[in-house]
């Protein structure tokens, strides 16, 4: 068997990056696509874990969480769309409607 | 067995290997249009990995949903969406304090990770008892129709709210005058 530890450390890298991807990048579309990165990262240790301890809830977890995803990827391009109707653009730097 | 094990070892190696650099390119790429297809490789990787580990439905879904579908509505408002942003990435502070945030965090998860003894295995659905009993499509879907049918079905009326979360957002509002046809189309 290839070592837990392995599958782990690639999937906190991939977390990882996508946290920096959120953090700094300023297009809400490659912001979005860094959130997917994280929730691909987290399925990947519910699919590890579920593995390792010869269980099936984390692949249950994993589907679910896909599902979520689905759901998020058209209500969060729904929204990206929206704003660039209302804006003209897709920077997180002009999104200050609120903004105190 | 040692052989096969090298195998898996490299194919390991050489997908997790793709999926990192896929996902640096994700985070790194000027042009959206390029992100999109780093993330598209990096799923497919991902999806390689959940084989490794034995989960041949969950590689499925992983392909159908994120690559078939996510992926595509990504991209095709990618394309509905032609902007460049120019000057991104110009806050070179921030750069480096998300660079030093995620080395930090990065090392904290190593530390976690190797300091940590996990609990030896306890369930009944190892590969083998999946093999002899149908397959783990088939285990999958007992669990899931058995003890999980109601956040299965939870999770239909999630998929319906958001079906109409993306037809009523994006849709433009036209308010008229009174007089002249409807009030709001």
């Amino acid at each position: 068997m290839i070592p837990m530890n392995l599958f782990l450390g690639v999937a906190a890298a991939l977390f990882v990056i996508g946290l920096i991807g959120v953090l700094t990048r300023r297009n809400l579309l490659i912001v979005f696509m860094s959130i997917e990165l994280m929730v691909n990262a987290a399925n990947l240790n519910f699919v590890t874990f579920s593995h390792y301890a010869n269980n099936l809830r984390g692949d249950i977890i994993a589907i679910f969480v896909i599902t979520v995803a689905a759901a998020e990827a058209a209500v969060g391009l729904g929204i990206v769309i929206s704003i660039y109707r209302n804006q003209n653009s897709v920077d997180t730097d002009n999104i200050n409607l609120l903004k105190w | 067995m040692g052989e096969g094990m090298n195998i898996q070892l490299i194919m390991f190696y050489l997908f997790s290997f793709c999926a990192i650099m896929a996902a640096v390119g994700v985070v790194s790429f000027k042009e959206a249009i390029h992100c999109g297809t780093s993330l598209l490789v990096t799923i497919f990787c991902i999806a390689v990995l959940f084989l490794l580990l034995q989960a041949e439905f969950i590689a499925a879904v992983q392909i159908y949903i994120y690559a078939g579908a996510i992926m595509v509505l990504v991209i095709v408002v990618v394309l509905l969406i032609n902007v460049r942003i120019s000057g991104e990435n110009r806050h070179v502070p921030l750069i480096a304090a998300s660079a030093v945030t995620g080395a930090a965090l990065f090392l904290m998860f190593l530390y976690v990770i190797a300091s940590s003894t996990f609990a030896p295995p306890q369930g009944i659905y190892t590969p083998e008892y999946q093999v002899a009993n149908g397959g783990q499509t088939m285990q999958i879907g007992l669990m899931l129709f058995r003890e999980y049918l109601f956040p299965f079905e939870i999770a239909s009326v999630l998929l319906l709210v958001g079906m109409i979360g993306a037809i009523v957002l994006p849709t433009r509002r036209r308010f008229r005058r009174k007089g002249q046809g409807g009030d709001m189309i």
